[in-house]
């Protein structure tokens, strides 16, 4: 292969195209006559490596100032919403945590909560599986603006910050391996309650993450707080007010670093936040700078209320007593993955008919859950995350609707975008945090 | 003014799931003898409801009918259910109804969160129903507007009001095949351009194909032997 391939050039009848795999950018600049040709179409994407899973920008340049950004997406759609369609309701936890699976906890949490709305039954989760929710959710909300602090990083250039961001992020998915046997997708919040128990170890090592986290996190803040090019390159970039957020319809760390504190934890209480101490982080700047700000302050936020979880997490059951809902299942870690436990699969199979054929009915038919609709919204990590469920009364979803705050945040990039400089669009996206995933769904 | 790109109407491929209305399985031509295959069962009619609605939703519906003159012929129905107060809106009305729910001082549903559609299909005649999700941050309410068209129909555009609306309008087209006018680009957003079909209509099968484990066929999920 010769170099000349690599920008290989070609006319077309809307002009000339250039193929382009990155770093020979001055084969295009010395190819182009700045007098005829000023304008620039770029076509980023649809797999490059700075972008949030197969997102793809169409930007249209003169000189190095962007003057349309148009981002297409839906290369990541799977069909989730239809799937589900097709599968009783306790497996559509299975389907949601794999659409946003940076924070598939977020996933399953709003959907349970929609149909345990549904059903009536929101009043009746136990105290522990409601702890263990809010408690699950928040180390996913830390792993996740992990990973946004990890790839923001490497995006501006701080590639360091990147490894060490996904260091402490597989500390968070030790945890979640403990507690559910998979470290993403794990189908371990479900209507009623949780899968299983959270062992001993798993506190043990929450609570070691506990006293490690802090220690890191002042080491990120050393690390990019007063670097100059981080100043720089997020200063005054991606701006966007509370206008402009509102308009866009985004939420989450991107509204709040505009100076408006809705955080739904707080304004719309769900999974019993309302007892808890811990406060909304803003900033007032508008643009990439505060929400670096914002979602440091938030993991440190994050961390209160863990602790807190952890000081509320007494014994009890962790699924609700209805045994008609309760997915019969008794759940353990083997050497080979979650299964069901040795003891359940002995009684249903050796002692009692009774409970073999209440666990046969209830697992190939699932419940039925009484016809209607409900939209129900919590705080993710990226903003508001709602579930729109509507039942026609039988075992199956008749329709499930994700909201997902990647999908709406991300028609705000090219706000954000026009006008500025290419390298901007990059600090302006990864800002928003968007996750195709979650996207697409 | 409306966009139609070629394929939206094509409808779905000529392969169609089984109706979930009929029988308890989903298939047919089983050699069921129990009789089940043979119910027929009936979605019950969403009822309005009857004032006092509770909470804030006398006070919501009581501003928006202060506020908007057209009240009585623009809102069909009002339903409260677990909770959530939903209004049924005439299709052509829409988008003065937001208007008047962004703007009105005592609404100020100044968030759009999510729009997306429901397909009733052999339940409604009006089959494709769009959902609005509003949220008052000011007051910290919800409310949810409901708007039902045939299949073909279209209804007006609410972006002028809630820009956020311009992708969640796409993909409601995208999915369900409802047509916004007045939207400044409605196109396909999550399927690719050209793609024949709404995926996410009732008619439109899942697609799936037959899975093999040691020799057995599975077939795929829509085309199961299931209760339902």
């Amino acid at each position: 292969m010769t170099s000349s391939q690599y920008a290989a050039e070609r006319e077309t009848t809307e002009g000339r195209v250039f193929t382009v795999t990155g770093g020979d950018w001055d084969s295009i600049t010395g190819a182009i006559d700045p007098l005829s040709n000023e304008k620039i179409v770029v076509n980023m994407g649809p797999q490059h490596p700075s972008t949030h899973g197969v997102l793809r920008l169409v930007l249209e340049l003169e000189g190095e100032t962007v003057t349309e950004a148009r981002p297409v997406i839906g290369y990541l759609h799977t069909g989730i919403e239809k799937n589900l369609e097709y599968r009783n309701w306790t497996q559509g936890t299975t389907f949601v945590t794999r659409a946003d699976y940076l924070a598939p906890l977020f996933n399953e949490a709003a959907y349970c909560f929609a149909v345990e709305k549904l059903l009536g039954i929101t009043d009746d989760i136990t105290e522990r599986a409601n702890t263990i929710r809010l408690l699950f959710m928040e180390l996913n909300r830390i792993s996740s603006h992990l990973v946004w602090i990890a790839t923001t990083g490497m995006e501006l250039g701080a590639i360091s910050m990147m490894l060490y961001g996904f260091r402490e992020r597989e500390y968070i998915l030790d945890i979640f391996e403990e507690t559910t046997g998979l470290r993403m997708n794990h189908a371990y919040f479900r209507p009623g309650g949780v899968a299983q128990d959270v062992p001993d170890s798993a506190v043990r090592k929450i609570r070691d993450f506990l006293k490690y986290m802090p220690k890191k996190l002042k080491e990120y803040e050393s690390l990019l707080s007063g670097q100059i090019i981080w100043q720089e390159r997020t200063q005054g970039v991606g701006v966007l007010d509370v206008t402009g957020c509102l308009s866009m319809g985004v939420t989450g760390p991107v509204l709040r670093a505009a100076g408006l504190p809705w955080d739904m934890r707080k304004t719309m209480p769900y999974s019993g936040y309302e007892d808890y101490e811990f406060d909304v982080p803003t900033a007032q700047t508008s643009d990439v700078w505060g929400r670096y700000l914002v979602r440091m302050a938030e993991i440190r936020e994050s961390l209160k209320l863990v602790e807190q979880a952890l000081d509320k997490l007494k014994p009890g059951p962790i699924m609700i007593a209805d045994k008609k809902i309760a997915w019969p299942a008794q759940l353990a870690v083997g050497v080979d993955g979650m299964g069901n436990s040795l003891e359940h699969v002995a009684k249903i199979m050796g002692q009692s008919m009774e409970s073999l054929i209440h666990h046969f009915k209830l697992v190939t038919e699932g419940f039925r859950v009484p016809a209607g609709q409900v939209y129900v919204s919590i705080e993710h990590p990226r903003g508001e995350l709602g579930v729109h469920a509507v039942s026609d009364g039988g075992t199956h979803p008749y329709r499930v609707h994700m909201r997902d705050p990647s999908f709406v945040n991300l028609q705000a990039l090219p706000a954000m975008a026009e006008g500025a400089l290419l390298a901007d669009v990059i600090a302006g996206g990864a800002s928003l945090d968007p996750v195709m995933g979650g996207c697409d769904r | 003014m409306s966009i139609e790109p070629t394929g939206a109407e094509l409808g779905a491929p000529s392969q169609t799931p089984a109706s979930p209305q009929k029988g308890m399985f989903g298939i047919t031509g089983s050699g069921d003898v129990s009789g089940f295959g043979g119910l027929v069962r009936k979605r019950p009619e969403v009822a309005g409801t009857a004032k006092p609605y509770g909470g804030y939703f006398d006070e919501v519906t009581d501003a928006l009918e202060e506020a908007y003159p057209g009240f009585a012929d623009a809102i069909e129905k009002v339903v409260v259910d677990r909770g959530e107060l939903t209004l049924h809106i005439a299709p052509e009305k829409i988008a003065e109804v937001a208007q008047i729910m962004r703007d009105d001082e005592s609404l100020r549903f100044e968030l759009c969160s999510s729009v997306s559609g429901v397909d009733y299909l052999n339940t409604d005649a009006r089959r494709l129903h769009v959902v609005y999700h509003l949220t008052s941050m000011t007051y910290r309410r919800r409310v949810r507007l409901e708007a039902a068209i045939p299949a073909g129909g279209s209804l007006p555009s609410v972006t002028s009001v809630y820009p956020t609306a311009d992708w969640q309008e796409r993909e409601t087209y995208d999915m369900f095949g409802v047509v916004f006018t007045g939207h400044p680009n409605l196109t396909r957003i999550l399927m690719p351009d050209d793609w024949d079909g709404h995926p996410q209509r009732k008619d439109y099968p899942l697609g799936g194909v037959p899975v093999e484990y040691k020799g057995a066929e599975i077939p795929p999920p829509d085309q199961r032997r299931v209760y339902q």
